[in-house]
């Protein structure tokens, strides 16, 4: 057993550290979040310079064949530095489900231009009223030839107005919610039929609803099996859980400094407030919240890559549960201790609390994830 | 990062079992599983039996007849013991003076105390409470006052656990009155054979005996007997206390009670099916077993740091014993709102060893039910012994925080 960081990972942080410091403070960030894109194109091809694009890519397809781990220590400081770009939905959710289920053609056309930032992805998994549920797909898939025809409507699609192309899953048999009957197909996003409606998220970042009108795609732009992708769609969902995982622990990790550091300097009653035992119990639960919460986003980066899908999937849902409740305790406690500058926009604060509130509510939240893990978990 | 064991860690775990299978006596084995009273020889000679084998203290250094073993290999060790009810070490000996003496003791008191403890010859209880000092502890105010080569002690100790079984006694007591209260503490170890000392039962709301007062009159300790110097005695204390609580998080326990939660839930039926199919009792478990994932890595991380840096437990402790301690309320709490109203019954001699349920209470009333109310009675006192949530809050905030 190994807790700590490999050196090269260490470097990696260090790396994204300083970029932070000097390319993305959080004035930049902010202004960033307000433009057409809200994100910044110059990062994403520093980011490929860096090799981050590449990380957990396989080294066949110009990947460095990194791993959850690595991904992890990338996205800690992804939530520390608040970073818009679309990495969970680009590298580790669609290249992801591409690298481990797409043909030869396809991760050999696609992944190397993922890994060299000229290529974003995005997933569209969720259809309205089927909530988090993955296997909720009304959108139909029809044979049209060789290729096919998609039909229907997803909802949310992250990072879908910077993706060029769309991994969308429809049906090609069964019913709404069965497991059976799901593919996955690419889909561009400026395909004729296809109408996005984009929107910005609570947390600064980008997203679409997608209308599907008879979008006809051709047989080589299916990922897996057509009726049998559901697998693989969990498999790139849950690699993306550990990664929102790691960005809390490191969100959490800069709430609670920033939170400390308020009571240490902050006076009321001629003293600082950290003097007074109802906030230091306080700062003293969210310093061990934020431990489990690292213990918990060790352990969802530490199973992402099993070839055994139970167990990943088990300690991945753990994780997100886990995470979910206790980075919504130490956000709101966070905001609370600042008193009204909690709930201020100018300060950093309002804006780690509310990218942990839409962590946990992107792919599942705690309830959600805690009915998962418990559905795998009774009589264990 | 990775959470595998290396081969030589599997090859451990196997041994360690095969030694539980053939050596630990399935009567006292059927004693955990069923929540039984417990005797002194269950747990004297299953330290023997531990002794025989070369495992008597396996987190001691190999200096001192140790095992020296890593901190995964004592979570390891830990685990399987626990998963195959075995009794527990007794930790004031091995985990709480006996560290203190390695560190801080003589040579002559080295060579005293530690085989002994090693070979289950000697038991030793806590003498830290008093009537007047439980948090604030450095408030103590039972004396040692030197008189020619020994002290002579005076006063009473409180909370004093399985003291009616203890053979010695390590005592905080004042030997100054002078400066902070913290100064002019001694760590003393004390013969509970010593003319003078009276140990009276506590009895706890389960209806038990486990804790004592002890009452010290003109008792004689040889002056050989003090740990480190006069007076210094609160740094050993401490010393001490971080031990304990490295101890606290009791991971192995916390997962045996929690495989057992399981298996009760699965044998008491709601509604027309086993309650661990219902989805309010089983989300209960759900939470508590999340909390007891993420402790068993944060307390791996926290003493495999300890480790790598080679430097004794600190403040970060407090958090393993606020979570180990809460972890293991809440999953008492749940055996026994397993078992509906057969919580109820308060039937003493349901936790004799060979007491079976008789018709017509056995119809509903299973073996394992006598202990469980009790149980979740008695570990309110998790919270609450070795220091407090409240006090590890504080020290949370103090040492790791500096506020």
């Amino acid at each position: 057993m190994d807790f700590r960081y490999t050196e090269e990972q260490l470097a990696l942080q260090e790396t994204l550290q300083r970029f932070i410091e000097r390319d993305y403070g959080f004035e930049h960030r902010r202004a960033l979040a307000a433009t057409e894109t809200g994100f910044s194109a110059e990062a994403w091809a520093q980011f490929a310079e860096l090799g981050l694009l590449a990380l957990p890519l396989p080294a066949d397809y110009g990947g460095l064949g990194g791993n959850a781990v690595d991904v992890m220590a990338v996205m800690e400081l992804f939530g520390r530095g608040l970073l818009l770009e679309p990495y969970v939905s680009t590298v580790v959710l669609c290249g992801g489900i591409i690298a481990a289920g797409a043909d030869e053609a396809l991760k050999g056309s696609l992944l190397p231009r993922v890994a060299s930032g000229t290529l974003k992805l995005a997933l569209g998994a969720l259809e309205p009223g089927g909530r988090y549920s993955l296997a909720h797909v009304a959108t139909r898939a029809v044979r049209d030839g060789d290729g096919w025809r998609l039909s229907g409507g997803k909802s949310v699609v992250l990072d879908a107005p910077a993706a060029d192309l769309l991994l969308v899953s429809a049906r090609s048999g069964g019913a709404a919610d069965d497991a059976q009957g799901i593919g996955l197909f690419l889909v561009p996003r400026t395909a004729a039929g296809l109408r996005l409606t984009p929107y910005a998220t609570q947390s600064g970042g980008r997203a679409a609803d997608l209308e599907l009108s008879s979008v006809r795609v051709e047989a080589d732009a299916v990922v897996g099996e057509p009726g049998a992708a559901l697998a693989l769609i969990e498999r790139g969902v849950d690699a993306a859980l550990a990664a929102l995982c790691g960005e809390a622990s490191g969100i959490v990790a800069a709430l609670n400094e920033a939170t400390l550091g308020y009571l240490k300097s902050r006076k009321q009653f001629g003293v600082p407030i950290g003097m007074f035992q109802a906030l230091q119990h306080r700062m003293a639960d969210m310093y061990v919240a934020g431990e489990q919460i690292r213990s918990m986003a060790i352990l969802a980066a530490t199973h992402a890559d099993a070839a055994d899908g139970a167990a990943r999937a088990r300690a991945c849902a753990a994780a997100k549960a886990y995470i979910g409740a206790a980075a919504r305790f130490v956000g709101q406690q966070a905001v609370q201790l600042h008193g009204a500058m909690g709930v201020v926009d100018e300060l950093i604060v309002s804006h780690y609390f509310k990218r942990l509130t839409m962590i946990d509510m992107t792919y599942g939240d705690a309830d959600f994830q805690l009915a998962r893990f418990s559905d795998t978990g009774a009589g264990a | 990062m990775d959470l595998n064991y290396t081969a030589e860690e599997e090859g451990f775990r196997a041994e360690v079992r095969e030694f539980l299978r053939k050596e630990l006596p399935q009567a006292v084995a059927d004693k955990l599983r069923l929540g039984r009273r417990l005797t002194k020889d269950d747990m004297v000679d299953w330290q023997k039996t531990l002794y025989r084998r070369g495992w008597g203290a396996g987190m001691w250094p190999k200096r001192f007849g140790g095992g020296g073993w890593s901190v995964v290999q004592q979570h390891i060790f830990e685990e399987e013991c626990a998963a195959a009810n075995a009794p527990p070490q007794i930790p004031f000996s091995l985990r709480m003076v006996a560290p203190v003496i390695m560190t801080f003791g003589s040579t002559a008191q080295q060579q005293r105390f530690l085989p002994r403890i090693l070979a289950g010859e000697d038991w030793w209880c806590q003498g830290y409470s008093e009537p007047g000092s439980g948090s604030d502890l450095a408030s103590l105010r039972t004396s040692a006052v030197r008189s020619g080569d020994h002290y002579v002690v005076n006063g009473q100790k409180t909370w004093n656990t399985l003291g009616q079984y203890a053979d010695w006694i390590f005592c905080l007591v004042r030997t100054s009155t002078e400066g902070r209260s913290q100064h002019g503490i001694s760590f003393l170890l004390i013969d509970m054979k010593s003319p003078g000392i009276s140990v009276r039962p506590i009895i706890t709301l389960e209806g038990e005996h486990e804790i004592n007062d002890i009452f010290f009159e003109n008792v004689q300790v040889p002056l050989e007997n003090l740990v480190g110097e006069e007076n210094k005695g609160w740094t050993y204390a401490k010393f001490l206390l971080n031990h304990e609580r490295t101890n606290n998080a009791g991971v192995g326990n916390c997962k045996r009670a929690l495989a057992q939660l399981k298996q009760i839930a699965a044998r008491q039926r709601a509604g027309g099916r086993p309650l661990s199919e219902e989805p309010r009792f089983r989300d209960r478990i759900a939470r508590v077993e999340l909390e007891l994932m993420a402790l068993e890595i944060t307390n791996l991380r926290v003493l495999s740091a300890f480790a790598r840096d080679n430097r004794p437990p600190g403040a970060e402790v407090s958090a393993l014993k606020i979570k180990g301690s809460e972890i293991i309320q809440d999953i008492a709490e749940l055996r026994m709102h397993a078992l509906g109203p057969d919580a109820l019954p308060y039937l003493r001699e349901g936790l004799d060893p060979a007491w079976m349920p008789e018709p017509p209470l056995a119809t509903h009333y299973p073996p394992y039910a006598p202990s469980l109310t009790g149980q979740y009675l008695n570990l309110r006192k998790t919270t609450i012994y070795a220091g407090s949530t409240e006090i590890q809050k504080n020290i949370i905030a103090k040492m790791i925080l500096g506020l």
